[in-house]
This record gives C-alpha cells, sequence and structure tokens, in this order.
C-alpha cells in the first residue's frame, strides 16, 4: 500500500493566531462593560467605527498588496487594534478621530512595514500618538464618569451617537458642563497650580484608589489581564515588569515628597497603566522576545510612563512609553539572546 | 524512590500508548524473504559478505563494517540469499536502498556463537570487542554503533552509565513493554555495559507515567543486588529521553555544545541496546530482531511485537488484523519526530521502534501558514533553549551570520516549536533546510582558518629560520672581525 508523507512532526496543537486574538478580545469585554458603565455607551460607538475602519483598511492594503483578503481578515489582528485604540479615545470624540486614527494605525503602522508579523511599532499606539500629537484638545477632554453626578444628563444611546457624528450635543448641554479633564490630567493641572496634594485630590474625580469610575475600569482590566496570563496567551513578564517599575518610581517619589507625587496605587490604577501592562505592551510583534528583553523592555516602559505623566508635557505617557520602547526591541533582542544548552555563555 | 527528575523546556504531550500495552508482547512470524538494508544503522554502509544463492543459518553474518562507524549484519532468518539490490528502504522512507535478500527455508537452523557464563572474566577491552561482533546499534532511534560508543568512552575513567528508558514519543511503547516484560535482560545488559567500560555507578531512568515498568524493573534490580545500579523517574515531559536533555534532568549538568556525552563522564545507552547485549554476551544472539510497536487507529489490533529485523511491514500490520478503513498515513517512529513512509513494503530495520498505521485523527493537520507574531511559545517549549523565533526570521534571510549567533546547529529537531506555533510554520522543516547552508559556511570558515594559520605559521617559520641563519652569520663574521684584530 502506498501513502502521501510529510516532514515532521506529523501533531501540532491546534492553535492559531485567529484564537490567540479572539482570546483577546473576549479578555478586553470587562474593560469595555466598565468603560461603558461609567462612561455611558460612547465606547460601543467608537469600538464599531473602529473595527469597521479597521477591517477597511485591512481589505484596501491587503488588495493593495495582493494577498488573500478572507484568510488574513479573520486572523483578528486588526479588531485588536481597533478595540485598543477605541479604548483609548474620549467616548464622545468625533467620528473622524477614531477613522483617521485607526486608518493611520491600519495602513502606515501595520501594512507599510509589511503586515502582520512585522510591524516594529504597535499599531494601536501609533495611531494614538498620531491623533494626541494632532488634536490635543479633543483627546483631553473626558466625560466625568457617572458616578460623580456631575452630568445634568446622562445621554442615550441615540443621543451618544448623534453627537459623536455630528459634533454637536443635544439642545440644554454645553461642551463645558459635561466634559471634565481625566484624574492624570487634573492632577498634574492643579499640582501645577500650586495645590496641595491633598487639596488636589479633594476633586471628586477621585476615588479611593485613583481616578472614579478609572480605578474600577482598570480592575476590570486587571481581570481580563489574568485571564490572559492563566490561558497563557501572554506571560508574566511584561505586565510584572511594568507595573513594577512604575510602582517602584511611584513609591521612590512618594517617599521623596508625598506633598507633589501621588503614590504606587494611584499610578497603576490611573490611566492606561493596567491596560498597557497587559494588552498594549504584551502585543508580541512589537516587544522584545526573549523572556529576559521582556523583562528590560517592559521595565523601561514602567520607567518612562512615570517620567511622562510626572514631568513630561502630556497627562498619561503609556503611548509614548511603549513607542520609545519598540524603538529600542532590536537592540534589545541582539543583546538578550539566552544561553543555549551546552554552551557556557551567552552568544 | 525520590520524585521525577525533569529538564528545561519540553511538552507535556498525550502519551496514547494504552492500546498497545494492552496485550502481553508476541512473537511475529518470521517473514517469508528478509531485507536488510545496508546502510540502516549511522556511520558507513555494511559490506557484504555473502554472495546470491549462498545459504545462510540464522544469526550468521551477512555484511561486515566498512569502518569504525559502522555496523555487523546478521541473517535473520535460515535460507538462501537470493538477491543483493536495491529495496523499499525504512530508513529512506520507502525509497530504494541496496539490500540483501534472504529467502526462508523454514529451518530456523542456528548460526552457533558462544555463550558467555561469566562476563566478569574477560576483559573490558576484551569484552567491547566481542560486543562489537553482535551488529547492536542504538535501538533508542539513533542507530550508532553501539561498539563505536562503548570506543569513544573506553579510556575515560569514573564513567556513569545511563541507561534511557524514557521513551517519550507519543505512541511508542516498546520501551515500556520491554521493561515489563524482560526487566532482568536489561539489568544483565547494564551490568555487561558497566563491565565493559568500567564504569563506576548506572542509573537507569524511566518516566513517570509507566509504573508497572517502574515496578519490573525496581524488582530486577533486588533480584540482580547489584548496589552500583539505580532507578530514577523522569517527568513525562516529551522529549525527556534525548540524550542531552535526559542527562540534564538526571545528572543536572549539561553535554557542551561541541562535545560528547563522555566529556562529562555520561555515556547512555538504550534500554533495548542494553537487552541486546545481554542476549549476545549470555546466549550468543546477534542482534537480529526487536520489539516493534504497532499502533494508530489505523491498524485494527495495536500491539508490541518482537520482531525479525527484514520483515516486512505490511506483514507486521496483517498480524495485528491489518488496516481498519481509516487509515491515512503510515510513520515509523512517533508522531513527533518519526519518518512517513511512502510504502508498507519497506522492512523493519534495527532502529524500527514503532509503527504509526495513522488515522485522519491521530494525525492533527496543519492549518495554512501565518507570519510569525513572535509570540514566543516556542522559546518556552525549546529544550535547546533557542529562540526558534528568530532563528525562523534569520532563516527566512538565510542569514548564515544570525543563524549561527542563534545556534541553529545546537537544535534537536525535536518538534517542540512546530507544535505550539499559533502560525502553524513547520518550523524543524525550516531549520532542516537551512542546517546544509550554516555547516557548508562553517566548513569553509574552518578550512579558511586552517589555512591562514598554516600560511602564518609559516610565514613565521621561515622569518625565523632567515633570522637564525643571518645570527650565525653575524656570529661568523664576529669571529673573524676577532680573528682579524
Amino acid at each position: 500500500m502506498q501513502f502521501p508523507t510529510s516532514p515532521p512532526p506529523h501533531v501540532v496543537a491546534p492553535n492559531t493566531v485567529g484564537r490567540v486574538m479572539r482570546i483577546v478580545i473576549y479578555a478586553l469585554l470587562p474593560t469595555i462593560v466598565a468603560h461603558v458603565l461609567f462612561f455611558g455607551p460612547g465606547l460601543l460607538v467608537q469600538s464599531a467605527l473602529a473595527v469597521a475602519t479597521a477591517l477597511a483598511a485591512e481589505a484596501l492594503a491587503l488588495r493593495l498588496r495582493g494577498k488573500p483578503l478572507a484568510f488574513y481578515l479573520g486572523d483578528g489582528t486588526a479588531i485588536v487594534t481597533a478595540l485598543l485604540l477605541a479604548l483609548c479615545l474620549p467616548p464622545l470624540a468625533p467620528w473622524w478621530l477614531v477613522v483617521s486614527g485607526t486608518a493611520f494605525a491600519i495602513l502606515l503602522a501595520k501594512h507599510a512595514f509589511g503586515g502582520v508579523g512585522m510591524n516594529l511599532f504597535n499599531p494601536a499606539m501609533v495611531g494614538y500618538a498620531v491623533l494626541l500629537v494632532s488634536f490635543p484638545a479633543q483627546l483631553l477632554s473626558w466625560l466625568p464618569p457617572h458616578a460623580l453626578d456631575i452630568q445634568t444628563a446622562e445621554l442615550s444611546f441615540a443621543q451618544t451617537a448623534a453627537t459623536i457624528f455630528t459634533g454637536r450635543l443635544p439642545e440644554a448641554l454645553a461642551w463645558d458642563a459635561i466634559t471634565s479633564p481625566t484624574p492624570l490630567d487634573a492632577l498634574k493641572t492643579n499640582l501645577a497650580l500650586g495645590m496641595t496634594m491633598q487639596e488636589a485630590l479633594a476633586n471628586p474625580l477621585f476615588g479611593g484608589l485613583g481616578g472614579r469610575g478609572w480605578e474600577w475600569v482598570n480592575l476590570a482590566t486587571l481581570i481580563g489581564g489574568i485571564a490572559l496570563l492563566m490561558l497563557r496567551i501572554i506571560r508574566w513578564h511584561i505586565p510584572v515588569a511594568m507595573l513594577g517599575s512604575l510602582a517602584l518610581c511611584a513609591t521612590i517619589m512618594y517617599a521623596v515628597d508625598p506633598g507633589t507625587y501621588p503614590g504606587p496605587l494611584f499610578h497603576l490604577t490611573s490611566g492606561a497603566s493596567l491596560l498597557g501592562a497587559f494588552f498594549i505592551a504584551t502585543d508580541p510583534v512589537s516587544a522584545a522576545t526573549s523572556d529576559r528583553g521582556r523583562l528590560i523592555y517592559a521595565s523601561g516602559i514602567g520607567v518612562l510612563t512615570y517620567i511622562i505623566r510626572t514631568w513630561g508635557g502630556y497627562p498619561d505617557g503609556v503611548a509614548f512609553a511603549v513607542l520609545l520602547m519598540n524603538f529600542a526591541v532590536p537592540l534589545i533582542d541582539r543583546y538578550t539572546i539566552p544561553r543555549i544548552y551546552g554552551h557556557a555563555e551567552r552568544p | 524512590m525520590q520524585t521525577a527528575v525533569r529538564a528545561r523546556g519540553g511538552l507535556r504531550l498525550e502519551a496514547h500508548k494504552e492500546r498497545s500495552t494492552r496485550d502481553p508482547i508476541a512473537t511475529a512470524a518470521p517473514p517469508a524473504h528478509a531485507v536488510l538494508t545496508l546502510d540502516q544503522h549511522a556511520g558507513e554502509r555494511a559490506v557484504p559478505i555473502v554472495a546470491v544463492g549462498e545459504r545462510v543459518a540464522l544469526g550468521q553474518p551477512i555484511a561486515r563494517p566498512s569502518t569504525l562507524v559502522s555496523a555487523w549484519l546478521h541473517a535473520p532468518i535460515a535460507g538462501e540469499v537470493v538477491a543483493i539490490e536495491p529495496r523499499p528502504a525504512a530508513n529512506h522512507g520507502g525509497a530504494p536502498a541496496l539490500s540483501i535478500v534472504i529467502a526462508n527455508d523454514g529451518s530456523d537452523a542456528r548460526h552457533r556463537e558462544r555463550a558467555i557464563e561469566d562476563f566478569t572474566a574477560l576483559a573490558p577491552a576484551e569484552l567491547r570487542q566481542w560486543i562489537g561482533r553482535a551488529g547492536i546499534v542504538g535501538l533508542g532511534g539513533a542507530g550508532f554503533p553501539t561498539v563505536a560508543k562503548l570506543a569513544s568512552a573506553a579510556e575515560r575513567e569514573h564513567l556513569a552509565l545511563l541507561i534511557n528508558g524514557a521513551e517519550c514519543e507519543p505512541y511508542i511503547s516498546c520501551d515500556e513493554m520491554l521493561m515489563r516484560e524482560r526487566a532482568d535482560e536489561v539489568v544483565l545488559g547494564a551490568r555487561i555495559l558497566m563491565h565493559a567500560l568500567e564504569a563506576r555507578e548506572c542509573v537507569i531512568a524511566l518516566e513517570d507515567n509507566a509504573p508497572q515498568a517502574q515496578q519490573a524493573m525496581q524488582a530486577a534490580l533486588t533480584r540482580a543486588g547489584d548496589e552500583r545500579l539505580r532507578l530514577t523517574q523522569v517527568a513525562a515531559i516529551y522529549p525527556a529521553g534525548g540524550e542531552r536533555q535526559l542527562i540534564a534532568a538526571v545528572f543536572g549538568k549539561e553535554v557542551p555544545h561541541d562535545g560528547l556525552p563522555r566529556d562529562i563522564g555520561v555515556l547512555c545507552h538504550n534500554v533495548a541496546t542494553a537487552a541486546a547485549v545481554a542476549r549476545w554476551v549470555a546466549r550468543g544472539e546477534p542482534l537480529v530482531s526487536r520489539i516493534v510497536t504497532i499502533t494508530g487507529a489505523g491498524v485494527a489490533h495495536a500491539r508490541n511485537l518482537d520482531v525479525r529485523i527484514g520483515t516486512p511491514i505490511a506483514q507486521l500490520i496483517e498480524e495485528c488484523g491489518g488496516y481498519t478503513p481509516r487509515i491515512t498515513r503510515l510513520l515509523m517512529g512517533g508522531t513527533m519526530m518519526g519518518a512517513a513512509l511512502a510504502t508498507d513494503e519497506a522492512a523493519v530495520i534495527k532502529t524500527t521502534n514503532c509503527i504509526v498505521a495513522a488515522s485522519a485523527r491521530d494525525l492533527e493537520p496543519r492549518q495554512p501558514e501565518m507570519p510569525c507574531i513572535r509570540c514566543g511559545n516556542c522559546a518556552e517549549v525549546c529544550p535547546a533553549f533557542l529562540l526558534p523565533q528568530q532563528l525562523h526570521l534569520n532563516a527566512q534571510a538565510l542569514d548564515l551570520a544570525g543563524l549561527e549567533r542563534y545556534g541553529l546547529m545546537d537544535c534537536i529537531e525535536c518538534g517542540c516549536c512546530d507544535y505550539v506555533c499559533p502560525s502553524q510554520i513547520p518550523l524543524v522543516e525550516r531549520f532542516r533546510q537551512a542546517k546544509p547552508h550554516l555547516a557548508a559556511h562553517l566548513r569553509a570558515r574552518a578550512a579558511a582558518q586552517a589555512a591562514r594559520q598554516r600560511y602564518e605559521s609559516r610565514i613565521a617559520r621561515l622569518q625565523r629560520l632567515e633570522a637564525e641563519q643571518r645570527q650565525r652569520l653575524e656570529e661568523k663574521r664576529r669571529l673573524a672581525r676577532r680573528k682579524d684584530s
């Protein structure tokens, strides 16, 4: 009897990039739910716009590059990029912001470099950075969390969508009345105005740990992140090193002057710390690839995040920190090759 | 017994040994025609010492080793040599290779060899030489001539002998069944090898998922009453039975990348190799048969058979009730490192440990390949601590310097990286394709270096000679001047 042949191994695990990305998307659900609970349905509109734009941009790029459409569109990588970018944007940001940011992320940050697996920089963070540099005012005006009762009226889904698409609020609402800075932004501004830490934190924007509402969104992110760790989609090195170095910087500076510098818990539960540690810095394509390399890479992100937040021109620094460390990845990879079995030293 | 030891890296895989270990080892009928490929061991091809038409007895030598790294072949049946010609060979995936074909006369008339009652009466060197006559090769799968391995370590003192019973690849169960049913043979073989090597200790390693084999071996060790031998369990994590991985797990030290186990005072032999040594020394039986696992959903009755070398695989399948309708592929060895056979006409060779008659469900078909996303799953499972993701990148570009830096030559081709890759990249295949390029590059560089060294030492030698000559001349002139004055 004759049989077909093929090289070994003859079995492989039924694991695919598509499966990995699907799990990442599911792990983002707690964050999305918490976000919607505290900041209204704006995120849902932003996510839908981002995903639609990402898929359209991906399809266009694949077409131009002569790649099989269905195969690559199904890998889910563009959807993850879109969701991460949407999570970074204010819920009522105008539609053209998320559309242009996502298109930039997919077309330039991803496909101009060669598509999936080839991008040197985290596409979602490239998209976000471009928007932040180009339209800082729009990106920094957030809705206050619902828990604060500042809003005169909660916007319905229809009103939210209408606001995003027309750029005009419903009658009787003014932008100034319903938007507020993020907690990180407020803290930075108030400290700059000469307030003490106690005075600054007395603002109703702040909760028990960090920014009110934000702390819950961050805890939801932590749940999703731990799920990723347990399902072995990500390894511990990047989240632990990033959060650890961020907390270490915060602890040192808090010990030096608690009146000027907030403590580690505030930093860990504010802004994009946890989203960055579990979902953004862990993008394997743009991260360092050995265990030691990942520790160095993520420690750098933590330190840079702290520096930008504390002394830089932007209230949060995760996006720039990630992109700066993306630059360093080829160098880190070159110097962190592990020792090989039977060799005395590392190559 | 202490808890199971383990080496770094590797994978927990489903063992798939239940079906083939249900029944005891059965003896397969001798084949009507035995086909013996001349290059069925590592090293150089054996040279026939019989002619077509000659009658041979069971156990009679029919081919001799051509070099030091080669092996004897013996007739596995009694009968007549009917051909010496290319035949489908299992070690070539079923492609033809020069073979000796013997027609069975059904008599099983034996070629008598002496049996040694007390192996300790022989000097170690004499014993090693005697073992070399049996045509024994590494039966774990590598097929390296045992006598060459013994010779390589013969000069070392304080050797530890490692007997490898860690049968880590899925589906293969011949070593487990051997230890369950013929534990005394294994222990005797280990003691003979210890004497041949003047080894100070012997560790027999087996996986922690084979309790019956462990009990049988423990009992055999107690019967032997030799304090120098002990049993160790290793965690059933593929590739626990890889020589270098097993040594790291058992002895806690690594084999140098450019060296051999003997360099760290260890010599490793498979349990079946040890048993074959025992049969030869104690009973005068050369290597003419071995235990083969026949399994997979493509065969009716999975089990282990004691098989004459040279038996066509198709006949073994018949003995196991034939193929089931689900048969799709035929593998020799396990599913991780085994070779796919194009035909079941190929015959069992000395290293045939397992035949997997695989159904579509036994083998997980590969999904279409995606680009690498650098997830690092591969690096986590690599037992050689390599970064397969970086090797892949360098292999794609055929960047030889990069391949060398990332240790391509240290890849043992176990397939763990392939197994876990979410992008479904055939990494091992790529690495195998890249290896010859890097090997040629390294050889060329070594040759260039040697040439440069030769040139430089020649220049240095000439300069030295010239300087000496000048010095002598100077000396003469000085003497002449002194005389003049």
